[in-house]
């Protein structure tokens, strides 16, 4: 007995120094354990269970974060490689080899970020079978075909992205360098079809479509191909690369406020300008893809499209102006602090031109978040004649938005053209005619933008959506499509007067880039509740109804909570992420006898394959 | 004070415009507090942004500010500083409170003007082929029924219409019924407001709930009137 009690006293001791770590996990489990206790048993006795809850927490709300979490950690894998494979091919066609150097720092985050995505992912596969089972079970009835393509898919992804990362270093010259960039390249063509697949199961809950003959594969099939599963994918797809452009501005934002060396303030300052340019240019398409998955939305159903555009989620939709309105002047931002701090001289130059297209900028955010029910006192709505106000209520419906969010892009569009052009003389003899047909094209479009915007309040809705909106969407297209080459045209000759100078950005614009990221996250989190709140009542909607205890859709300011708390531990997790494949690095650079020589070494982190160059210090 | 004075100026003329100035302009109305202060928020942040986009402004904008705030050189303004220190918490401490405590006001409104309509209102279609003859029916019932409260310039201004908040709606404003399908329109007459969802706030229209009363060819023909009689199309998909 006695000798019971000391082995218990000695256990307790040799746990003591990580007994918080211990009673955390043991926490953590039980509490996962607790749907397989007691609440699954009611199944036995009136037919199968079809809901299992959680205390506390509530079932939905846990589901809700994990797959919120996932959604946001497989948005950063499949836009990094996107990212990656950009830089590698620039580097590769161009011979500037910091692209490549860029593209390996970040592709090596792919290993420990993949892998965090899949355990999300079977975490939230396994959330779904224990909370949800009936719903499952329909959703295997119909989709396993698709299941089986996506295990496959993910084997492809994994094989591809282990040679991508491993052989970087053993292909980097001649044909082994093209066979490099071919991997590249399949990397992100599986990694598209593994967004596809899953995107085809969440699509069908929204808009289903449900043949009740023909063999699995051909329900399969009808299932997938649903009325929102392509606007699903092209959005998600651009939005997969603004994420991984701003999140690679956001890190080299936070490695930029905290290098000392001027090499290092160099680096990190380069790459938040790319990262910076990637988000801008997905950003400038992202509105026209989110305007089509509208439109299908509304065309697939009224209420669902009444719901998000014109219902209890409208709300969502003006916090979403407010979001990527901070998104567009955060870009801009970066731009125009780009002139002053890395092109000397230049400020006085330009600053008029930032004033005006600062205050366009406002103008148009303006517009774009005027509700049309606005929120008012009972005396204010009483001096309005209700909610909606006479004159500016006008600002409130999808033809100013439109019209607004397409100056916008003009303008951020612009500010890049500007930022492009400074610090160098043209010297071109058609510089001036080509100076004025790039100016012309400017004030036309945005001109017959505005018309269209106004005349579109005066034609049924239907020739708004199907012609004005999209002759908008063309002009804004043709003018990047003209300025562009012209631009670059000029450029080929253009003499630098001024040249520019890496590492001198304030501290400011490092906070800019990681406000940008922030303001993505919030984004995607906010988009995925207007996602599945359209749904109302409807696991799948009107086919299986939710008859759970949360068969309602939760209050905007509680939905803002866990938005806000998504955002916050994937920021974490990406954070977790940069540290544990960049850990590897830190030690390689300390010199001398360091941790290299201890008798077991260091365990391998995840990615952390060796440089081809001697590491330092970053 | 010279750089902090140009964006001090513009606020309070941007305040004076929002409170006094578009309100008069015709056919406008007072703004909600909550407009006025999403506005002054965006021409906030438009100052701020500008100010310090070079070294230079950053300093001509931020050193006065920060002069003040250590109270470096500032002369006679310390006691103003030291007042700003005071009144600057007892401020938020009234915001927070006037936010907070408990009042006999009715709560802020945010009633959604289109709510969602119930699944067996979307994509019906009217029955009721778009005849000369049907239009003319249509707008007789309109003028019946309809047309003590949205008037008979289908304007939202019936002799009625003064009586009630909120006002009837405007079918010439080409963001009401421009903006919805005709079945949409069949749900709201027939039902009324007491059909309306909650977040429509049903207590809030005194729209009649007209299936008690009209047949549903009759509402059918009245859509075609409305939207006839208002210059208006109904949002369709073809």
């Amino acid at each position: 007995m006695r000798q019971g009690v000391s082995m218990v006293q000695r256990a307790l001791r040799a746990v003591g120094s990580h007994g918080g770590w211990l009673a955390g996990l043991l926490l953590m489990a039980g509490w996962l354990a607790l749907p397989s206790v007691g609440i699954a048993a009611e199944g036995t006795t009136a037919g199968p269970t079809e809901y299992r809850d959680i205390p506390y927490v509530g079932s939905r709300n846990l589901v809700w974060i994990v797959a919120q979490l996932h959604l946001l950690l497989a948005g950063f894998v499949l836009g990094v490689p996107i990212f990656a494979w950009l830089c590698e091919v620039i580097a590769w066609r161009g011979g500037e080899k910091r692209y490549d150097k860029l593209a390996k720092e970040f592709t090596k985050l792919l290993t420990s970020a993949y892998a965090t995505t899949a355990l999300f992912g079977g975490i939230l596969l396994f959330l779904l079978v224990a909370f949800y089972p009936k719903l499952m079970n329909y959703l295997t009835d119909v989709f396993f075909p698709s299941f089986l393509l996506y295990c496959f898919l993910f084997l492809l992804e994994t094989a591809t992205l282990y040679l991508y990362w491993y052989g970087w270093d053993a292909m980097q010259h001649g044909r082994k360098k093209t066979l490099h960039v071919f991997l590249g390249f399949l990397l992100n063509f599986f990694a598209l079809f593994i967004m596809i697949v899953p995107n085809a199961w969440a699509t069908f809950q929204s808009s289903p479509v449900v043949i009740a003959d023909g063999t699995a594969f051909e329900r399969a099939w009808a299932a997938t191909w649903n009325p929102t599963w392509w606007p699903i994918n092209i959005h998600r797809l651009i939005a997969n690369v603004v994420l991984g452009g701003y999140i690679c501005g956001a890190y080299a934002g936070v490695r930029y406020l905290s290098v000392k060396s001027p090499e290092d303030r160099e680096h990190y300052d380069w790459m938040g300008y790319v990262g910076n340019f990637i988000g801008v240019f997905g950003l400038l398409a992202l509105p026209f893809a989110g305007y089509w998955l509208m439109r299908e939305i509304y065309q697939y159903n009224q209420q669902m499209g009444i719901t998000l555009m014109g219902g209890f989620l409208s709300w969502l939709f003006i916090i979403q102006a407010m979001l990527i309105g901070v998104l567009f002047l955060g870009s801009n931002y970066y731009f125009w602090l780009g002139i002053t701090y890395r092109i000397p001289g230049s400020e006085g130059k330009y600053r008029r031109a930032m004033l005006m297209m600062l205050v366009s900028l406002l103008l148009c955010l303006a517009v774009w978040m005027t509700p049309h029910s606005l929120v008012a006192s009972i005396e204010e709505a009483q001096k309005m004649g209700g909610a909606h106000h006479p004159l500016l209520g006008v600002l409130g419906v999808m033809s100013a938005k439109m019209t607004v969010s397409n100056l916008m892009i003009l303008i951020t569009f612009m500010s890049f053209v500007m930022y492009w052009r400074a610090g160098k003389q043209d010297t071109a003899g058609w510089a001036k005619l080509g100076k004025a047909v790039m100016g012309a094209v400017l004030v036309l479009a945005s001109l017959a933008v505005i018309v269209l915007g106004v005349w579109g309040y005066f034609v049924p809705a239907i020739v708004r959506i199907n012609y004005f909106s999209t002759s908008q969407v063309l002009i804004v297209i043709f003018v990047i499509l003209t300025i562009t080459p012209l631009t670059a045209l000029l450029l080929k000759s253009a003499k630098t007067t001024t040249e520019m100078v890496w590492g001198s950005m304030p501290p400011r614009a490092g906070y800019s880039l990681v406000l940008n990221a922030v303001m993505v996250i919030l984004l995607m989190t906010l988009m995925g509740y207007a996602r599945s709140s359209s749904r109302v009542h409807w696991h799948v909607y009107g086919v299986m109804r939710d008859t759970s205890p949360y068969a309602y859709s939760p209050a905007l300011g509680s939905a803002s909570l866990i938005m806000a708390f998504c955002t916050f531990s994937f920021c974490l997790l990406v954070a977790f992420i940069f540290w544990v494949a960049t850990m590897g690095d830190k030690y390689k650079a300390v010199p001398g006898p360091g941790k290299g020589e201890l008798p077991h070494g260091i365990p391998a982190m995840a990615g952390g394959a060796p440089e081809e160059q001697s590491p330092r210090l970053r | 004070m010279g750089a902090l004075g140009k964006p001090i100026i513009l606020m309070v003329a941007m305040y004076a415009f929002l409170k006094f100035g578009l309100p008069n302009i015709p056919g406008s109305a007072p703004l909600p507090s909550s407009l006025i202060f999403l506005y002054l928020l965006l021409t906030a942040g438009g100052i701020f942004m500008f100010e310090t986009v070079s070294g230079e402004s950053k300093d001509a904008f931020w050193g006065p500010i920060q002069r003040f705030l250590t109270g470096e050189n500032i002369g006679g303004l310390q006691a103003l500083r030291y007042g700003v220190f005071i009144l600057f918490p007892l401020l938020v401490g009234w915001q927070t409170y006037g936010s907070t405590a408990v009042s006999d006001l009715p709560p802020t409104e945010s009633r959604t003007i289109h709510p969602a309509p119930p699944g067996e209102y979307t994509g019906l279609s009217n029955p009721v082929p778009k005849t000369p003859d049907n239009i003319m029916q249509g707008k007789g019932f309109y003028a019946a029924y309809c047309s003590p409260c949205h008037g008979g310039n289908f304007d939202g201004k019936g002799p009625a219409a003064r009586g009630f908040i909120p006002a009837p709606a405007n079918f010439a404003d080409p963001t009401t019924i421009a903006m919805l399908q005709e079945s949409y329109l069949f749900w709201r007459i027939k039902k009324g407001g007491v059909g309306l969802p909650i977040e429509g706030a049903p207590w809030k229209s005194a729209m009649p709930r007209w299936e008690v009363e009209l047949p549903d060819e009759w509402i059918w023909k009245i859509i075609l009137g409305e939207y006839d009689g208002a210059h208006q199309s109904p949002r369709t998909w073809e």
